[in-house]
């Protein structure tokens, strides 16, 4: 009879811990089911990262529709290359989307923020994303403003 | 040396802890079947013995032979075998596991190294019990008995696999009278209804006389008697029959080594 | 002079000789456990057994402490995130704190201070009681029979033990910082499920964990095997194995940190 209890303790140890498990899975990391669907990679060259670096998100109009699994530079061309993963649910993006590197909050965390266009084709697995924002520099937007100011 | 069988066959084994030599170049057989005693004064490895014949510790130099095995040189694997087969010890104070029942430490044996179903287990305990008359006490825990019946679970545990040897450390030590007779009836009845050869370590010479059938005496790392008590008794060394009869002084002095008794008190006084 | 130069360097020599033999020791010994015996070497009735003296008895410990780390956690965090108007990153905060570093980390000292503790007690005990020997001239292997289980049932419960640290800390930070000070519920809660990656914080801090329960489980049972059967042996190899353990935890945890932070 002891032991009896004992199993049962045990067991519902285990339990806790998978139950822990599950919990930081999906309460604290925010893992959802999409992320664990299929994906598909795509292209993106920017002019300057800014900071951008793998894992950050892919978003659409705010809601995470994918994440970046590569950053490294082109040593042909000298540009950025983002290689990025987009659930397969979002497989409706068009040739002309666009990608832009933008801040997150104020801890300024940079995210790539994708905009449909107005094209009939779609990107597909592997395909490149043509239109392309790159970071905001703060050098060079200073500068920018000391230019235009001293053009006044 | 008797030209009956010998079960353990030891040669020109020498062992020492430290700096010391405990045992030097030594030779013996135990007699198969027989109730050998092994007795000395108190430090000249007499445990150490059993545990170099078990196993436990390997001897500097020389071979042990057990049944035909040469114990120091065997591997791991084939060591287990060896004692699973043809050694039970039994340890002074019981050794007894204490998480587990009375039952549960004599099935242990039977449970870990064959494969019989529970009924047969429980029968098996039940005999090895009843040889050592506990069989009443089969569920009590091992703190709840007594030094006397401790030991004699932790027998019935030694014998469960129907071992060839018995080792007994210090059987007798510490026991009350009446405990000690059931021992000595026990220790003896089981070798002569087993067929074991037993070795018994003790200095309980009156006791170990009554059921031994030969007696070994160590001192000084060496063997300085073999052969049966009678014979020690009436023709032994000087030495020897200091230690049988219990003579406190002889080759064995009273007084440890020192200087003039006079010399020392005086010296106080300065 | 010299000569009690000499003296000291050739006491300092052999100590660390001896220590080098210990260490020596007890890798064969970790060796030997793990290299025949899997889980069930005692029987799984065995395993369970270890299992529920070994982690569950630990829990009421670990839960306590987690929802007090976990909460001081939020009133330290709340007051260094406020100096930059950050109040909201609260949860990202203890989280990622717990998760990578503080879940493992304290639980495996909590650990080694409890359960390391009773481990080698108990063996220790078993040695000077002579129920290993006994165990030995029955034939039955007391490596595969009472460490092996032992060691397993370390390496299982401890990870559950870190997990649940974890959450409890986590809920505990919750608490003290939405109940408390005002930190927006959903500010908290969403800002960590954003920052915490599940492969990456969750995963790697389970891994450390399993380090942990292995290296504090096999010096717990190592130090008790290898005691001095007195009782003054016992006491001096239990607090042993709360220091070795505790130092061990601590250097690996920094080996395991570097590891994790360079690769990414």
């Amino acid at each position: 009879m002891r032991t009896r209890l004992m199993e049962l303790a045990v067991g519902a140890f285990i339990v806790m811990g998978i139950i822990a498990l599950v919990l930081m899975a999906f309460r604290v990391s925010g893992l959802s089911a999409s992320d664990t669907g299929d994906k598909y990679t795509v292209k993106a060259y920017f002019e300057n990262l800014g900071g951008l670096t793998e894992r950050a998100k892919v978003s659409m109009s705010g809601v995470t529709i994918g994440r970046v699994t590569k950053v490294y530079l082109d040593t042909e061309d000298y540009v950025a290359v983002v290689e990025m993963e987009i659930n397969k649910s979002m497989s409706t993006l068009t040739l002309d989307t666009s990608a832009a590197i933008l801040t997150a909050g104020l801890l300024g965390e940079k995210y790539i923020g994708l905009t449909v266009g107005a094209e009939d084709e779609y990107i597909e697995d592997g395909g490149v994303i043509e239109d392309t924002q790159s970071a905001l520099v703060l050098e060079e937007l200073i500068g920018q403003f000391l230019f235009s100011k001293a053009e006044e | 040396m008797s030209s009956e069988q010998a079960f353990v066959s030891i040669r020109g084994m020498s062992f020492s802890r430290g700096n010391r030599l405990i045992f030097d170049n030594i030779d013996l057989d135990i007699p198969k079947g027989k109730v050998t005693a092994i007795m000395g004064p108190s430090g000249t490895g007499k445990t150490t013995l059993l545990r170099l014949i078990g196993g436990q510790i390997l001897p500097d130099a020389g071979t042990i032979e057990v049944d035909g095995y040469n114990v120091p040189t065997l591997k791991r694997a084939q060591l287990f075998e060896l004692r699973k087969k043809s050694m039970g010890m039994l340890f002074q104070s019981g050794a007894l596991f204490t998480d587990l029942s009375v039952f549960d430490n004599v099935a242990f044996p039977i449970r870990v190294h064959s494969d019989l179903p529970e009924s047969m287990v429980r029968d098996l305990v039940l005999m090895k019990l009843e040889a050592v008359g506990l069989r009443g006490a089969r569920h009590l825990m091992p703190a709840e008995l007594s030094g006397g019946m401790a030991r004699r679970v932790a027998l019935a545990r030694t014998i469960a696999l129907d071992p060839e040897m018995m080792l007994y450390d210090e059987p007798f030590t510490g026991l009350d009278p009446i405990s000690l007779g059931v021992t000595v009836k026990l220790i003896k009845s089981l070798n002569d209804a087993l067929s074991l050869t037993s070795v018994l370590v003790t200095h309980d010479v009156e006791e170990a006389c009554t059921i031994a059938d030969y007696v070994c005496l160590l001192s000084e790392g060496g063997v300085i008697g073999f052969d049966t008590p009678e014979n020690l008794i009436e023709n032994g060394s000087e030495q020897v029959r200091q230690f049988m009869q219990g003579k406190p002084d002889g080759p064995v002095p009273f007084h440890f080594p020192a200087n003039d008794f006079s010399a020392d008190l005086l010296k106080r006084v300065k | 002079m010299i000569n009690k130069l000499i003296d000291s360097t050739q006491l300092l020599g052999r100590a660390a000789l001896a220590r080098l033999q210990a260490l020596g020791r007890a890798g064969v010994f970790l060796f030997s456990s793990l290299m025949w015996g899997g889980p069930g070497s005692a029987g799984f009735g065995d395993l369970i057994k270890q299992i529920y003296s070994i982690g569950v008895r630990s829990l009421s410990i670990i839960i306590v402490a987690g929802f007090f780390v976990g909460m001081v956690l939020g009133l330290q965090g709340y007051t260094i995130l406020s100096d930059f108007g950050s109040e909201a990153a609260l949860g990202t905060m203890v989280s990622l704190t717990l998760l990578r570093e503080l879940g493992p980390v304290v639980t495996a000292l909590l650990f080694a201070g409890r359960a390391g503790s009773a481990l080698t007690a108990e063996i220790g005990l078993m040695k000077a009681t002579e129920q290993i020997s006994a165990m030995e001239m029955m034939g039955v292997d007391p490596l595969k029979r009472i460490i092996t289980p032992r060691l397993w049932a370390g390496f299982i419960a401890m990870p559950i033990l870190a997990l649940l640290f974890s959450l409890v800390g986590i809920w505990g930070g919750a608490y003290v910082g939405i109940n408390m000070l005002g930190v927006d519920e959903g500010a908290y809660w969403g800002n960590m499920q954003a920052s915490v990656q599940f492969y990456d914080d969750v995963i790697k801090g389970l891994i450390k964990s399993l380090a942990f329960g292995l290296v504090v489980t096999w010096i717990a049972v190592y130090q008790g095997f290898d005691s001095i059967p007195t009782s003054e042996g016992i006491s001096k190899a239990t607090t042993q194995t709360v220091v070795v353990a505790s130092l061990a935890v601590l250097g690996l945890d920094f080996v395991l940190t570097a590891i994790m932070l360079g690769s990414i």
